[in-house]
């Protein structure tokens, strides 16, 4: 499999400037459109046997692979859709006085040929998503899915591009190994997600090339739980949002922070929410998931050693299951508050009141969401102030990620950069500023040029004087001709 | 090391305070930093003479008069830019707060460059101190006069902790680049740019490059060659060439060459008189390396005017070179001097393969009066930024984000950009924690059911009438309702 020939050929054809036009990224959108239609079933039964979802009654893998690989990768596809005409267009900009009379606007450039590599965790939803917005912004694009969930790759590798035209796409399939040669390569963007020990690697080797990133990563997300709140929706939203997935998603709530009256009460919410969702035997239920291979079952069982199992606990090594699990009693320098679990295992740190919990938020690695539980909205506001993170969602998990109209990515240790809706579309653009002035009016530019008399110089201080120099540099339209804002 | 620890800690410790947060406090620095603008007019001015030879109307041109309108401009505009920006809303999401909020970043890192030593800090400090972070300030060490002066004026006037001036040379800036920022901005040479990424990938900080390159000047055979000419002429050797998004070489037609060789020869007359050393207009090569590496550039060339120097004053007259050859020196690094090479292409599909096979630039340009012909260009190249018929103008509008792309650099400021370069935009959802009941259709045991209505509720578009609306919300309700039947008689299976 030649990795360099595919890298060629895509630019070979980026300089054919084939996949600019409107209509060929719409031709190829709306192919991704009937891949994710006609290869349903395929991708349900993958994504299945790669998370081990097991064959439920109503389908296989089970309602909720339905709705993060083919669902919300529906809902980004129509949104870029109907927008990307506007998208494309050029955005005209507020002009000073100076250019006035000129043409000013953002012209949407592509990048050129862009490297996608994307994770195991919800394999077509992640590649999907940056996908759409690659192709859209009028790329070429080297897919690179995750070697660990070999079902997925597999057809990513051989149905995708029966779909999209090979002349601008390419499924590259690769380990460890290949992939940091196919880092050596020179790319125009890459787009990563994954941990924030990868994402070093992957934004040093992009420094090499001087290749733009956006690194969606991941961390720890505290989940505060007010004394005022409602325990048994908060409950239910909390392991719906931990146990997701079997907990391997990069959002779900990573830790609970409550007073020890609260968890009192959480606890029996916790377990009646659980046994509502996946019955008194978790292991049979088709809606739990699995861990992904052996070695991730083996981090999280060793971190189950951490605090103390009020519920769950139990594991199954031949079935990589995990029951869905809370624990109790846990230190912060334990272990599984160290590192990002990753699993069906939900934490409860208690904390005094709301400020401690917001100073235990702050002495750690910002993470990619903060999420607090009140009905007390402003308790709810006192930790998005406070705290720093992503993004945030109040009185509920994961949620905010089905709104395409809100950016999703990290800060700091969590990421750099951002998708969903037109943010992926922007990700993948260079916006370049255009200024298209006009031969004539050469008296009035003559300010400008030397000999440089004393003159000169006034006039230009009075000018800057008179209007206030940011007129010079920006002065809006509607300012200017007195149009309302 | 040990000193770059602790004023880097310091300004982390300050920026963890929360003080800079408010806006009345951002407001408070920005109003400062006029005033020291403002007041230290004349020493800023002396600096950057001393560094440059720079001229009092150049200097103020280009590098006070552009800070004082960052300032007016962030002043003016940041409750509006600081404010949280509803966002539009699902149906799942309704009745909900949605929103996006700009935050600070938190400790930013600034390098400057020695070309335009004053505004190169001052213009992305204006951003970061807006969008509410602490910033280290690192002006170069080779603008000597100028990086000396923000060190003693930035403390004079701004809060000592927040934002700390730190100069030196490579091993300080090495130093330096080994603490953990929150953003860096460098502007300067692509070399130094890989090495300030790679130290930036170490702690996962993103970064802007604002680096160079060759940026091409293409003069089609239909267009006012005496006014492109002019404006190319004040565009090339302003600053002795010494500016990132210089017309780097001339791309024309061979039988306009020699036109315009003449008209840029005239243009000179006119601006700097007979003698050009002794035009008080006229800038100096920053120091003796560059002085010779330009001159390194002139070897085997045809000159057809210019070529004059003078090592001791680091004098190099503006130089035009015809006939140049695509493979020699003089094309292969940006020349960052008064020398401007001109090379044949018999039509603007050869100039546009010629600037594609080459690394995309910071600036391009295009003079024609065929504005069909101006737009080709821009369809089927990519550069940072680009203007039309002039030079440089596009780096003087605010409104639009001025950075390289690929070799030339990433990322953007100026304006609202700034501002958005060192904030970070914080996405926020937040619910009702009642309303549970369409909260039941995502929660397990899953049914096919449950999917329809996801379906619904996430793909169904609606015109937004306000009947449409209307419609919308009582479907809403009576999804809910039809829910928490189902469920209920799916619970009692």
């Amino acid at each position: 499999l030649g990795r360099v020939p595919v890298a060629v050929r895509l630019r070979a054809t980026w300089f054919s400037g084939k996949m600019r036009p409107m209509e060929y990224r719409v031709a190829q959108l709306e192919a991704l459109g009937r891949f994710l239609d006609e290869k349903k079933q395929d991708i349900l039964e993958a994504t299945a046997a790669d998370m081990g979802r097991v064959r439920g009654g109503l389908g296989t893998g089970g309602p909720h692979a339905e709705f993060t690989e083919i669902l919300l990768c529906k809902n980004e596809l129509h949104e870029t859709l109907n927008n990307l005409s506007r998208w494309m267009k050029d955005k005209h900009v507020d002009k000073n006085l100076v250019t006035q009379l000129d043409s000013a606007f953002i012209r949407k450039d592509p990048y050129g040929v862009v490297l996608i590599i994307a994770p195991w965790n919800y394999p077509i939803y992640i590649i999907l998503v940056p996908l759409i917005g690659a192709i859209a912004a009028g790329n070429c694009v080297i897919v690179k899915p995750s070697e660990m969930t070999k079902n997925s790759e597999r057809l990513v590798a051989e149905a995708l591009p029966s779909y999209l035209d090979n002349d601008c796409f390419a499924v590259v399939t690769a380990g460890v190994q290949e992939t940091t040669r196919l880092l050596e390569n020179k790319f125009d963007y890459i787009f990563f997600t994954g941990s924030p020990s990868v994402g070093r690697i992957v934004m040093a080797a992009a420094a090499k090339h001087l290749t733009p990133v956006t690194l969606e990563l991941g961390g720890k997300n505290p989940c505060y739980v007010s004394d005022t709140c409602d325990v048994q929706n908060v409950a239910r939203r909390v392991a719906w949002g931990r146990f997701y997935n079997a907990g391997q998603t990069c959002i779900a709530p990573e830790y609970v922070l409550c007073s020890v009256e609260m968890r009192e009460k959480l606890l029996p919410a916790l377990h009646k929410a659980i046994t509502d969702f996946y019955g008194p035997k978790p292991q049979e239920s088709p809606d739990f998931g699995r861990m992904v291979g052996d070695k991730h079952f083996q981090r999280v069982q060793t971190l189950l050693r951490s605090g103390r199992a009020v519920i769950g606990g139990q594991t199954d090594e031949k079935d990589r299951y995990i029951a869905p699990t809370v624990l109790v009693d846990v230190q912060p320098s334990d272990p599984i508050m160290q590192e990002e679990i990753f699993g069906p295992v939900l934490p409860i740190v208690t904390v005094a009141n709301v400020d401690e919990a917001i100073d235990f938020i702050n002495s750690r690695e910002r993470p990619l969401v903060v999420y607090a539980f009140s009905s007390d909205d402003k308790v709810v506001n006192q930790v998005l102030e406070r705290t720093s993170s992503g993004g945030f969602c109040g009185n509920d998990t994961l949620m905010h990620v089905t709104l395409t109209s809100l950016p999703f990515g990290g800060i700091g240790n969590s990421g750099m950069g951002m998708q969903h809706g037109k943010f992926t579309f922007d990700t993948f653009t260079h916006h370049r500023g255009c200024l298209h002035r006009g031969m004539g009016r050469e008296a009035l530019i003559a300010l400008r040029y030397p000999p440089y008399s004393q003159q000169k110089l006034g006039l230009v201080r009075a000018a800057a004087g008179r209007v206030g120099p940011w007129w010079l540099v920006v002065a809006p339209r509607s300012r200017l001709w007195g149009e309302r804002g | 090391m040990e000193r770059m620890q602790q004023v880097v800690g310091r300004a982390r410790a300050a920026f963890n305070s929360g003080r800079c947060r408010s806006l009345e406090f951002r407001m408070q620095q920005l109003k400062a930093l006029e005033r020291m603008v403002q007041e230290k007019e004349k020493e800023i001015l002396a600096a950057i003479k001393a560094d440059l030879h720079k001229c009092g109307h150049n200097a103020y041109s280009h590098e006070i008069l552009g800070v004082l309108g960052e300032l007016a401009l962030a002043m003016d505009k940041l409750p509006s830019w600081a404010a949280p920006q509803p966002v539009k809303k699902n149906l799942l999401t309704m009745r909900d707060e949605a929103y996006i909020c700009p935050e600070p970043l938190g400790v930013v890192l600034i390098i400057g460059a020695w070309n335009y030593p004053f505004v190169l800090v001052m213009q992305p400090l204006v951003g970061a101190i807006a969008a509410g972070n602490a910033v280290v300030v690192k002006p170069s060490e080779i603008s000597e006069n100028t990086a000396r002066l923000v060190a003693d004026l930035l403390p004079q006037y701004l809060d000592r902790e927040l934002y700390p001036v730190v100069t030196g040379g490579v091993p300080e800036t090495t130093a330096l680049l080994t603490q953990r920022f929150d953003h860096i901005l460098y502007t300067g040479n692509s070399t130094v740019g890989k090495i300030v990424m790679a130290a930036a990938a170490k702690h996962l900080t993103p970064v802007t490059l604002e680096l160079g390159g060759k940026s091409p000047c293409y003069i089609d055979t239909d267009c006012d060659l005496a006014v492109a000419c002019r404006r190319i002429t004040w565009g090339k050797y302003m600053n002795c060439g010494q500016t990132c998004i210089a017309p780097d070489y001339i791309l024309c037609d061979p039988s306009i060459q020699s036109k315009v060789v003449e008209n840029i020869k005239v243009t000179l007359q006119e601006f700097y008189g007979e003698d050009v050393k002794s035009s008080p207009d006229y800038e100096r090569i920053i120091n003796k390396h560059h002085f010779k590496r330009i001159l390194g550039l002139l070897e085997g060339q045809k000159i057809a005017h210019g070529g004059e120097s003078d090592e001791a004053s680091c004098f190099i007259a503006p130089t035009i070179l015809t006939d140049v050859s695509a493979e020699s020196k003089v094309m292969e690094e940006e020349i960052f001097g008064p020398v401007l090479p001109i090379v044949t292409v018999k039509s603007v599909d050869e100039a546009i393969e010629f600037i594609n096979r080459r690394e995309k630039p910071l600036a391009l340009y295009v003079f024609s009066n065929n504005k069909k012909l101006i737009k080709r260009v821009i369809s089927e190249t990519s550069s940072g930024g680009f203007t039309g018929n002039d030079v440089i103008m596009h780096f003087f509008l605010s409104t639009l984000p001025f950075g390289g792309v690929g070799n030339s650099g990433m990322g953007a400021y100026h304006g609202k950009h700034s501002f958005e370069t060192f904030s970070h935009r914080r996405a926020c959802l937040i619910k009702d924690l009642k309303m549970e009941g369409t909260n039941k259709l995502r929660y397990p045991p899953g049914s096919q059911k449950k999917v329809d209505w996801a379906k619904f509720f996430l793909l169904k578009r609606f015109n937004k009438t306000r009947i449409g609306l209307i419609a919308l919300a009582l479907l809403g309700i009576v999804a809910a309702v039809v829910i928490k039947v189902s469920s209920g008689s799916l619970l009692s299976v």
